[in-house]
Order: structure tokens, then sequence, then C-alpha cells
């Protein structure tokens, strides 16, 4: 039987422009085959530069920004769409197969009603009236959970929620009937209790329509909730292609295995936690008049230990990692090391108190002067906090990047000239030159793909176990917590709604907040998702 | 309509309204202030103290300065701009016709102007990395450049000289037609269009590229829709606001444009009366013609602030 | 660098190289003095004279090269003055933020809300005529322009997290403004530069032009226009041959400058793809 959509030696090139050197073309994706049958979901993942939003793409035969599609087969119900003109591809696009964007703020235009921008594939390529086509957003709208579906399509793009937009895109996909959607990462910029909303909202609707999809994403436990195969990419190439349960409990790949078994516990919870270096007690603070952001915020770390401040974006935990720098004078309360009160003001604190906390941001690139070496980037705290230089500074500069797992022959680089978990590493080799008993980690490894942070969550365990450095190390991401923590502070809307020990926080009875994170985040799991809402449903029955 | 929306636009009129009295004053205090003295400037350097003294109380410059702006304010509100040193005449009078005549020849150049670089950055967009668009590109770039009284020349060298189509000074009186003035004003009129059409053009044509490589166009594309639905119904409405901040700040530079223009042409309009009045160091006039100068400007760029508001739909239809 | 440098690049700095050499040698190539009368009123073209007489019988060629010297000298001056005051200025209320942001730019906003030749003429109709007041009054005036660039690039680099990781080391002033955040304003700055100096030589050849720049007997490109001008109705076009210095010297920066602020562009790179 033919396939849906039947892929064969795809071969997409695109012409890179590097400052100061001609142009050139690269070869992004090369030789991948896959077929998708009638109503089935195929699962792309892949690292960032894996291909996967390019091979998406191909299936509506479009190229984004200077990309070609160079070589080989789309075929859509046996039609090869590459050979097809403009006119024969825009029948396709919109009608046939469907796009559902990562960021759908942005790709909603921003001055027209989402009703009118839903229905309007549908009705421009003739499949339905106008009349027909409304009707069939509003049971969508139902379908995909929308708040008040009758109305919901009167309202502007700016008028409604991230999570609302995005299902209102997927809504805009399924309008016109297609056989074939593809979701680029819809779920990748949503809080994780959102998420997992769009996701079964998702995946209701597929099942209910019986749309065949291509599912990107670069997080397996995500996609093994949704797909029947999937296709493991990297570096344009295909690695390992099978079905779901075979991917996820008996992968046949090195690399797969590795993205199967990313974020395992590496090291045991410190039995003693009593004794802090850092201790933040009845903290208020805010943003100019009026806006308070934390309230009574209290926690402590201990020292050579790891505490984890965990919470969705607006929970306030990067702003108490911004209290404890000085960075944002606290309004009430007060921070203490080593049990003295810090000033509030950075202006107000010794170089002393400085040295002692550093701090790793979440984006490497922005962290580090891109006009600066390695050299300068390490040197400077080493000059500025000890007075090191020549020689010494030197070879101290080259202990620093061995305890990295640099190696010295990186010193004269400039961040440009290295990969994003290098950049990261400098950043971790600037925070211990100044030998500091504690180490800020804002969010250090979620901008990095999983088995780059894997090796930083490594290093940053490994280095703590050498140096007792502190971390008081701020993420989203339970499972990096589960890793890494010896005790965690879960924040939501600027309080601590939870506080203690790894085993305590994690362990029942929950209080309400904590309980919806943890159910939220996915697991490695073939039917979590299901389970998960099957639970609720009974819950809400139960009620 | 109404609420944030209605609270913004009167914020940016209030603004625009503040801004023309901090600019009155400061052109007072530029000419008042500063050291050189209109007395002494007038007489030259060589007049006795007691000539100086006396020409200060005739012109009234022996009184406190805040109580002199205040009066001058008081004045220019209600047209009245005080009397000129050099030929003791009203200036408010003597203004009237000028202004008129410069107003005039803005607009005509304007009317070529706007439809002219809004279609050619349009179509430099629509061709865009062809022959064509490296051509307009290379060729706006150059009348950027070109100061305005080379090209006026230039003009008059080829149009008015070697081929006798047009005057080579824009003479207009009252009793002239549209027709006849139209035909006079033509080379200062070119000349003008030259010197704004650049830079109107390749910012039209960023304005529109700009909305072209935004995501909702990728989703306009990526629905299947055709080329000519994508740029009416998506790109158009989102490139309507910066096209017509273009517009707005362009003519604020036209009006200004306008100064060298009238001298290269001998026109009589305001540029040439004030650029006369400045060697004459007849500081009533100058203060005139400046304050009315910067005011059309502030309520040019005014215009474009409002009309960038009001095409944002974040703030049309608020939440 | 110059390697990838495209054509009209190539031939921007090339002009640009041909007039500061002007400038720079003007009493050795100049066939004749400055103010030298050497003939009759607007003579054609010869052998002789290259480019003609102008309208007191000097040599225009000769008046071109030493105009080269006084026009690119006091654009050249005038365009420091405003880069120095407008750069220390930006760059102060960028990091110092709060009330000294809000009186700078503020007060700028004042200044740059009247057109820049109205305000000069307004200033130049009570100030002396004499050199250093018309450089200060150019530089004063371009000054507000390169305050807003410097301000608006300095402020993008100011709030990112390297210039927070040097605040949070202890770092003073001096090291933020100096070390993190000059190297990385220096190209979009340096494209600026250019501009605003193309800019200068316009605006004091129309100061000349109207009489109000740089006062006779020196040569210099727009008061050689306005001493010219009355030929053009005769069909002499002396009056065109310092115009067009003007434009080439104009245009040969805008090339340069159009291609370092691609390069400075295409640094930033496109949209990510995953």
């Amino acid at each position: 039987m033919a396939s849906l959509l039947s892929v064969r030696d795809l071969k997409i090139e695109a012409t890179a422009y590097p400052p100061g050197e001609p142009p050139k073309d690269i070869t992004i994706v090369d030789g991948i085959s896959f077929d998708v049958e009638k109503g089935k979901v195929l699962g792309l993942i892949g690292e960032s530069g894996a291909g996967k939003s390019t091979i998406g793409l191909s299936a509506l035969a479009y190229g984004r920004g200077g990309v070609r599609i160079t070589g080989g087969e789309v075929r859509l119900n046996g039609e090869d769409l590459l050979k097809k003109g403009p006119r024969g591809i825009r029948q396709v696009r919109g009608a046939k197969v469907c796009y559902v964007a990562q960021s759908a703020a942005a790709a909603f235009n921003p001055a027209h009603k989402l009703g009118r921008q839903i229905v309007e594939s549908a009705v421009s390529h003739g499949i339905m009236s106008k009349r027909e086509a409304e009707d069939r957003a509003r049971y969508l709208f139902k379908v995909l959970g929308l708040p008040d579906p009758d109305r919901f399509g009167q309202r502007y793009p700016h008028q409604v929620s991230g999570g609302q937009l995005q299902r209102a895109m997927t809504a805009m996909a399924l309008c016109s009937n297609p056989e074939l959607i593809v979701f680029d990462e819809p779920t990748t910029a949503l809080d994780v209790t959102t998420q997992i909303d769009v996701l079964a909202a998702i995946k209701a609707a597929i099942e209910e329509t019986g749309t065949a999809a291509l599912y990107i994403t670069h997080d397996l436990a995500v996609v093994a909730q949704i797909s029947d195969h999937i296709m493991v990419l990297r570096h344009g190439k295909m690695v390992e292609y099978g079905p779901v349960e075979q991917i996820i409990e008996a992968p046949e790949e090195e690399y797969t295995r590795a993205l199967v078994n990313v974020r395992r516990e590496r090291k045991e919870e410190a039995r003693d936690q009593e004794g802090a270096v850092l201790k933040i007690e009845n903290v208020d603070a805010g943003y100019g008049e009026g806006a308070q952001v934390l309230f009574d915020v209290s926690m402590h770390l201990p020292r050579g230990q790891t505490l984890a401040v965990v919470g969705e974006s607006g929970s306030g935990k990067s702003t108490t990692a911004r209290v404890v720098t000085g960075l944002l004078p606290a309004k009430a309360g007060r921070v203490l090391f080593k049990g003295e009160a810090l000033p509030a003001a950075l202006k107000d604190r010794s170089r002393d108190q400085l040295r002692q906390i550093q701090m790793i941001y979440q984006i490497a690139d922005t962290a580090m002067n891109p006009r600066h070496t390695v050299r300068e980037i390490i040197g400077r705290p080493l000059t500025f906090y000890f007075g090191l230089r020549g020689r010494k500074k030197t070879d101290r500069i080259k202990q620093l990047l061995e305890q990295i797992e640099m190696g010295a022959g990186f010193i004269d680089r400039y961040p440009a000239e290295l990969s994003g978990g290098q950049k990261q590493r400098v950043a971790i080799a600037r925070a211990l030159a100044a030998e500091p008993e504690v180490i800020l980690c804002d969010e250090p490894t979620s901008a990095l793909d999983p088995l780059v942070a894997d090796g930083i969550l490594n290093l940053l365990t490994r280095l703590q176990a050498e140096t007792q450095v502190s971390y008081l190390f701020i993420t989203h991401d339970i499972a990096t917590v589960r890793a890494i923590a010896d005790s965690i502070a879960v924040m939501h809307r600027g309080r601590v709604v939870r506080f203690g020990p790894k085993s305590q926080v994690l362990a029942p009875p929950f209080d309400d907040y904590t309980d919806l994170l943890l159910k939220s985040v996915p697991e490695m799991q073939v039917g979590w998702l299901e389970n998960v809402l099957k639970t609720r449903r009974m819950e809400s029955a139960g009620h | 309509m109404g609420g944030p929306l209605l609270t913004m636009i009167v914020q940016r009129i209030a603004l625009g309204v503040l801004l023309l009295f901090a600019v009155s004053l400061l052109i007072f205090a530029g000419t008042e202030i500063l050291p050189g003295d209109v007395a002494q400037a007038i007489l030259g350097q060589t007049a006795t103290p007691e000539a100086i003294a006396n020409i200060r109380e005739q012109l009234g410059l022996d009184r406190p300065a805040p109580m002199r702006y205040l009066e001058w304010l008081g004045g220019a509100v209600q047209g009245d701009f005080g009397v000129s040193y050099s030929n003791r005449q009203e200036i408010a009078t003597q203004i009237a016709g000028r202004l008129g005549n410069t107003l005039f020849l803005a607009a005509a150049a304007a009317a070529i102007a706007v439809p002219l670089a809004i279609i050619l950055g349009i179509l430099s967009v629509r061709y865009r990395n062809t022959f064509f668009d490296r051509i307009i590109s290379i060729v706006t770039l150059t009348t950027i450049s070109l100061p305005e009284f080379f090209s006026g020349y230039i003009l008059m060298f080829v149009f008015a000289v070697s081929l006798q189509w047009f005057p080579s000074s824009a003479t207009v009186y009252d009793s002239m037609t549209l027709l006849e003035r139209l035909w006079a004003i033509a080379l200062p009129v070119m000349t003008l269009v030259l010197v704004v059409v650049g830079h109107m053009m390749r910012m039209t044509r960023a304005a529109i590229l700009n909305v072209l490589s935004s995501p909702y166009v990728e989703t306009a594309e990526l629905k299947g829709l055709s080329q000519s639905r994508i740029i009416w119904r998506h790109a158009l409405p989102n490139a309507v606001a910066p096209i017509i901040n273009v517009v707005a700040l362009n003519l604020a530079y036209l009006v200004v444009g306008v100064v060298v223009i009238e001298v290269i042409f001998v026109y009589p309009g305001m540029g040439q009366y004030m650029v006369d009045h400045v060697s004459k160091r007849d500081v009533p006039v100058v203060q005139a013609c400046g304050l009315i100068f910067a005011s059309v400007y502030i309520i040019l760029n005014t215009i474009a602030d409002v009309a960038s508001v009001l095409a944002n739909p974040r703030l049309r239809h608020p939440r | 660098m110059f390697k990838t440098m495209p054509v009209s690049a190539m031939i921007g700095l090339f002009g640009v190289c041909f007039y500061v050499f002007l400038a720079v040698f003007a009493p050795l190539i100049a066939p004749y003095g400055e103010t030298e009368v050497v003939g009759g009123v607007w003579l054609t073209p010869t052998a002789q004279f290259w480019l003609g007489t102008d309208n007191l019988g000097r040599d225009l060629l000769s008046r071109l090269i030493y105009g080269a010297r006084t026009t690119l000298f006091i654009a050249a001056v005038s365009t420091v003055v405003a880069f120095i005051i407008g750069i220390l200025l930006g760059f102060l209320a960028a990091v110092m933020r709060g009330w000294v942001d809000q009186v700078l730019s503020r007060l700028n906003d004042l200044l740059m809300s009247i057109p820049t030749l109205i305000f000069a003429l307004v200033v130049l109709s009570v100030l002396p005529s004499e050199l250093y007041i018309l450089i200060l009054v150019m530089a004063v005036l371009e000054a507000t322009r390169v305050y807003r660039v410097s301000r608006a690039v300095a402020a993008d680099i100011a709030v990112m997290d390297y210039v927070e990781a040097a605040k949070l080391r202890g770092e003073g002033w001096g090291w933020i403004i100096s070390r993190e955040i000059l190297p990385n304003a220096a190209s979009p700055l340096l494209a600026e530069f250019g501009l605003r100096f193309a800019f200068a030589v316009l605006f004091l050849s129309a100061l000349s032009f109207l009489g109000l720049g740089i006062q006779p007997p020196a040569a210099d490109w727009g008061g050689m226009v306005k001493d010219n001008k009355d030929g053009i109705v005769f069909g002499i076009g002396a009056a065109l041959f310092p115009g067009a210095a003007i434009a080439t010297l104009a245009i040969s920066v805008n090339l340069v400058v159009d291609w370092l602020l691609n390069r400075t562009s295409s640094l930033k790179g496109g949209r990510g793809d995953g």
C-alpha cells in the first residue's frame, strides 16, 4: 500500500555567509528517507542543527531563508511535490499539508482577528464555504479546549495567552481538514504545566480528526507520548528509525541510548543539611514602585551542597538570584553569607564579598564579551581579585582550562570559535577563577542540547566534589533537579511553596502546586500522557 | 477606539505642544544669550558705546529677557512677530505671502515625490536582488549624496540654459494662473524631488522588507495563499504604519530642504527671506522664520508619531 | 577584511583617499596660488587652466585643490569634536541610566526637534563669523545625532550579561566603558563616523553656499559654488566643478559606509534553524 507521505533520499543545502570569507554551500540534510501512513504520527527528534525543522518544511516543499531542496523526492499520495510548479505547490500548502510553528505569537498576523486567519486557507482553497469553515473552527476550538469557543475567533492574537495561541494555531492547521500536519516544536516555548495541556489537546485533536502528522521536537519524552514512529536525526543524517516502543525501550544505536538515558541521578543527597554558607531570610523584593515580585522568601544552602530553586516563568526564581547578587536590593529581609549579613546593594559590598559569590548565566553567548579571548575572560578575575600577572596568570588559566576538560589549546580563542557547551565551560572556569564559596547557576543547561547539558551537569558535580563549592541552581526542569540537588525550593508566584531536602520535597504528601508541577513533567515512557489524563479524569469525577 | 489609544494620542499631541514651547524658548535664548551683541552687529565694530546704548534702547533690548520672551511668544501665537530691524516693516505681513509660496513649492514636490518613492520602493522589493533593484539602489545612493545646490544647478544648466525648456529663476507673482505657477517652479520642484525621493524610497523598501521577512508572512506562504493575497492582506496592513512614518519624516526634511533651493532659484519664499536676514543680522525676522520652520517640522513629526500609534493593532484593540 | 571588499566599496575608498591626498599635498599639487589672479574672468578650460578660471580670474583647479584642504579639514575637525562630545555623553547616559539619562536624552530630543540648518541659521545670525565658531556650531549640531546613536548602541550592549558579570565582579565605570562596551560598539560607530563626515561636508558646503560658512577669500567648495553661480545662466559651468567635487566625495564616503553597515549586520546572522 502506498504511504500518504513518502520521502526518498532527501538532500537539502543552504548558502552560508561566514563573515570575512567568501560564501559557501553547506549540506543541511543528506540522504533522509521515511514514510508516514494515513492517520499516523511520525516524531522527528534531534539536537539543534540536526535538520529536523528543515525536513519538516520540505513536506510543504518550502525552504526557509535561502535553504534549497536539491535532491530526492517528496511524494504526497504518490505525487512528487518537488516536481510541481509554484501553483501546484500552493494547492497543496494549507489544503493537504498544514504547518504549526514553534512561536504562534509571531506566526499569527497581528493585524487580523484570529477567526479570520484560522478559516482563511480553508476558504481561499475552496475546500468549504466561509460558514462551514467557521462552524468547523468553533468545533475545533471545543476539541482543543479553548475558552468560549463561540467567540474565541473574535479576538486578536495579542489578546490571548501563549498556550491558547499555540492551540489556535493547531486549529488553523486542522481547519481545512488536511491529510498531514507538520508540528514544529509546538510546546517548546511553553511552561511545563501549560505544555501538558497543549500536548493533550493536540493528541486529542489528531485522534478526533484522523489526520497524519510529523511531530518535530528535541524532547524525546514529549515525542514518546504522541508518535507511532520515531526518527532520530543528527547533523542532518538519520541515526535510528523505528516504532516508538522500540526506540524508547530498546534503542539500538549508542546515540539514541544516550538520549534516552539523559537526566539520570548522579549523586546521593547529602545527609547533613544543617548550617549554611548562604542564607536568605524573609526577603521581599520588586522592581520600581508597587510591582512586588518576591514575598517573604527564605531558604538556605549548606556548604558544598546544591540547592535547586525550581519554578516556572514568573515564579521569582531569577529575581531571588538578583537579590543574592545585590543587583536588586531587597525591600525587606536579608541575605546572610557565612552568618554575616551582606549589604543589600552591590555597590556597598567589598571586593572579597563579591569574589565569594560568582554567577553562571543561561546564555553563555551573551555572558562573555565577544571581543575578549578565553585568556582575557578567565584571566580578568585572576588579576582583579588576586593580582596575578604574566607567567603565573597564564599557568593558572591553563590549569583552569584543564579542570573544565578543555585543555590549554583554547587559551587564545574567541567565544565565537567555541561550541555552545565549550562556551558554558569557559563561563564556569571564569566563576571558578575567583575561588568562590557559592556559584549562582541561572538555568545554565536549559539552552543546551540534552547530551551537552548532561556533560555540563557532570562537570559541575565533579567540581563540587573537588572544591567543596556550593551551588544555588535555578531551573525550570524537574529532571535536572532530580539529577543534582541536595535540597529544593519550589517557587510559585514569588513565594516559596515548598522547601527542604530533596527526598522530602519530592515525596508525598504534596501541596497542590508541587503536585501539578511534578505531574506535568513528561516521563520517558510510552503511555505516560494517557495515564496522567486518566488519573485527572478520575480525580475530577471523584470530586 | 478609546482607552489607551486615546490616551496615547493625546500624550503624543501634548508632547508636541510642549516641544513647541521648549523650541520657542530655545530659539529666543539662542539669539539673546549667546555671546555676540545685536546692536554691535548692526552698527559694526567701530560703533561708539553711546551709539550702541542708543540703539539698544530703541530696540527695547535694555528690558529684562524673560519679559521680552513672553511678549514675543504672546505676539507670535497671535501671528504678530514684531518689526524687522533692517526695513522697519511688520514681519507678519512680509511672511504671509512667502509662507504660502514655500508651502506651495513643498506640496508640489511632495505630490510627485511621495507616490514615486512608494512605487519605486514596492517595485524594488518585488524585484529585489535583480538588476533593476541594484540600479535603483545605486541611483538613490547617488541622489542622497548630491548637495541640493549641485543637482539644482545641473538641472538649471541642462533644462534652462541649454534646452531652454523652463525658466532659470522661479519668479512668481499674484496674477499668475496655477498652470503658469507650476511651470515657473518646475525646476525647484524637480530638485526637491531628487533630494527626498532617494531617502523615502530606501526607507519604504526597508519597511516592506522587514514585514515580508516576518514569521506571519511565512505562515501565509505556508497556507498556500496567492502572492497578491499575501501582499495585500498580510503584508500591507502591517507595512502601512512604517510607510506613513517614513513619509511624514521625509516631508519634514523636505520643508527644510526648501531653504537652499529657494536661494538657488531666487524663489520668493520663507527660506530665501530667512537667509537674507541672517546675513543682515535681523534677529526678529530670523526668530520668526526659525519658529515657523521648527513648528512645521515638529507638527509633521507629531503626525508621524500619531500615525504609528493608530496603526498598531495592540493599541487599537486592547485586551 | 579587504579580500571580500565589494567593488563599490573599493571605488569609495579610492575616492576618499584621492581627496585626502589632494588636501594634504595641496601646495605641491596646485599649479597656481589659492587667491592668485591669473587671467580673465570665467575663461573656458584650456591646457593652461585645466578647468578654466573663476569669477575673479583665479585658476579654478588650484582653488578646487586648496578647497579640498579647507572643506575636508573643517568637516573632519567638527566631526571629531562631535564624536568626542556625543560618544562621551551617549555612553554616560547608557551606563548611568536614571536621571542622568533622562536629562541628557530630553535635552537632546529638544535640540534635534529643530532642523539642523534652521538651527544653524538662527545661531549664526548673532554669533561672530569666526572659524572656530563655525566648527563648534557644526560639532554641537552633529553631536546630537552621534549622542543618539552611541547611546542606543551602548544601551544595547549595557544590558548584556557580560556587562552584568563585570559589574558583579566589582569593576568600575572606566573598565566597563572602555573594555566591555567600546570594543563592541566600534564598528557601528565607525560607520556612523563616515555618515556624519559626509553630512558635515554637505552641511559646511550648504552654509558656505548661503554665505554663512567659510569667509572669502579662502577657497572652499561650497563658497566656490556661490562665487560662480551667476555664470550658470550664461552657460558657464564653473560652479559645477566644486559641486561635483562635493558630490563625488559624499558618494565615496557613503559607498564605504554602506559596506561597513552590511558587514556589521551580517555578523549578527539570520534566523536559527533546528
